[in-house]
């Protein structure tokens, strides 16, 4: 039986992880090849690294990162930010990541998802979508309305005709992130995540909000998700991986816990 | 020295990390000296059975393959590389090696899950065996032990190929062959300690082979 997955994310600016990940012991808090390794040790299934950085010419930077997180860590890790073309994805397949991860270059260019696809196949490409709550009206009926540039630039989408539309061009998987959800710990937007799971049949990453255990718990039944997304809640050591594990499998929910 | 097979449709870089990481020497190669010269070939793969196919016919590597489990080469497929050891693939119609009898088919996405919904293809994602038989592949790896898989077909070989199996929408073989010459549908170079032990464990079965030749 397929298990539900836990999966990191590491936000990278410049090679270093933005927000400082709290914990004792030998890890280095701010690299992330040190923390990729401690969160697979502590039974995540997957990782997920944002490269944030500005300047183009520091992109490579990033594929060092991935080179020795590959070298290192042997559970599947995919990159997203700054990847515009197939070129982009190659590199970073290359360097080692499972997956990549395309989001507001989608949208610009949704072609990019085909290419991709064609390319390297559904299984690589992950499409992230960041959603915001609006009023229901013709052109976005759901009340979920899909923006870039993290939330500032509205498209016009909605949310679930985007869903389909981008497994219709080949995405493999969708990370949806509710941009009201996210940073405020009260839970995973459960509505939205049920919305679109139910539209499409790749699984669906549920992000932004997570808080506490329960909310994983809501997040992979309610919501029907396959994975939930986690930062916060484990970046400051309030959980450990394998203390959401143990929570999950208490409520019934299929977790890997051997590893 | 194990040879990880080079051919255009393979995840030979990650295999290739992994068998690095556990010390154990390595090259990626599609040379025939080499091949037939290693102590093991792991045949690895990702993306289509039809691409593999032709990548693999193109550089006559299919004959080279046969010849090497022929004499006894110890042999690790992977993926797709496990697929494409059976006789055809639904995917693209693909005639395939032919090693072993049994072909590979589509998950259905009209299957249901364990809570009744359909079936999301691909199977992506952590999951168990249970094993049929002993495999010297599984030693010193826990029964609760999970493995990476990404696939959308699935290998269903004759039933007395089957070594261990997993249930997605139905059981599947997700390890079938004979003791040197394996297949396995899973993932072990992403497949965290059980998958380096799977690895570890197959390098093992071929220095023990070799020297005992």
């Amino acid at each position: 039986m397929l298990s539900k997955r836990i999966i990191p994310c590491l936000d990278v600016r410049d090679g270093r992880l933005t927000k400082g990940v709290k914990f004792k012991g030998n890890v280095d808090i701010g690299d992330p090849v040190d923390m990729a390794r401690f969160y697979s040790d502590e039974g995540a299934d997957e990782l997920v690294f944002y490269d944030i950085t500005a300047s183009s010419e520091k992109r490579g930077i990033m594929l060092k990162v991935v080179e020795h997180v590959a070298a290192q860590t042997f559970i599947p890790f995919s990159v997203g930010g700054g990847i515009r073309n197939t070129e982009d994805m190659r590199a970073v397949l290359l360097a080692g990541a499972e997956k990549i991860s395309v989001n507001s270059s989608a949208v610009r260019n949704p072609k990019i998802i085909v290419q991709g696809a064609a390319a390297f196949g559904s299984q690589c490409i992950v499409v992230g979508m960041d959603v915001l709550a609006v009023p229901p009206s013709l052109e976005i009926p759901s009340g979920y309305e899909v923006v870039i540039h993290g939330g500032r630039t509205p498209t016009g989408m909605d949310a679930l005709v985007w869903a389909k539309r981008v497994q219709e061009l080949g995405a493999g998987e969708i990370c949806l992130n509710s941009i009201d959800a996210d940073g405020t710990k009260e839970g995973y937007e459960l509505t939205l995540t049920r919305l679109v799971a139910e539209a499409v049949t790749i699984p669906v990453i549920a992000s932004g909000g997570a808080g506490r255990p329960v909310h994983l718990a809501d997040a992979l039944t309610m919501g029907l998700a396959s994975a939930a997304l986690v930062a916060s809640i484990v970046h400051y050591g309030e959980y450990s991986i394998a203390k959401l594990k143990s929570y999950l499998a208490g409520q019934g929910i299929k977790v890997r816990q051997v590893w | 020295m194990l040879i990880v097979l080079d051919y255009e449709a393979g995840n030979q870089t990650s295999v290739r990390r992994a068998l690095d990481y556990l010390g154990i020497p390595c090259r990626i190669s599609a040379d025939p000296v080499l091949l037939k010269n290693s102590q093991g070939v792991i045949f690895p793969g990702v993306g289509a059975a039809g691409q593999a196919m032709a990548e693999l016919r193109q550089k006559g590597l299919d004959v080279l393959l046969g010849e090497l489990i022929h004499t006894g080469k110890p042999l690790l497929g992977i993926c797709v590389g496990c697929q494409v050891l059976l006789e055809y693939s639904e995917e693209n119609d693909t005639q395939t090696l032919g090693v072993f009898e049994g072909c590979c088919r589509r998950f259905n996405p009209e299957w249901h899950d364990e809570n009744g919904r359909n079936l999301i293809v691909p199977h992506m994602g952590w999951n168990g065996l249970r094993a049929v038989t002993e495999c010297a592949l599984l030693c010193g790896i826990s029964d609760e032990a999970e493995f990476y898989f990404v696939h959308s077909y699935y290998p269903a070989p004759v039933p007395e190929l089957v070594m261990a199996t997993t249930f997605y929408g139905r059981e599947f073989a997700s390890i079938f062959g004979r003791p040197g010459l394996w297949a396995v549908q899973f993932h072990p170079e992403k497949s965290g300690r059980p998958g380096l032990r799977l690895l570890a464990n197959f390098y093992s079965y071929c220095q023990e082979k070799d020297n005992a030749q």
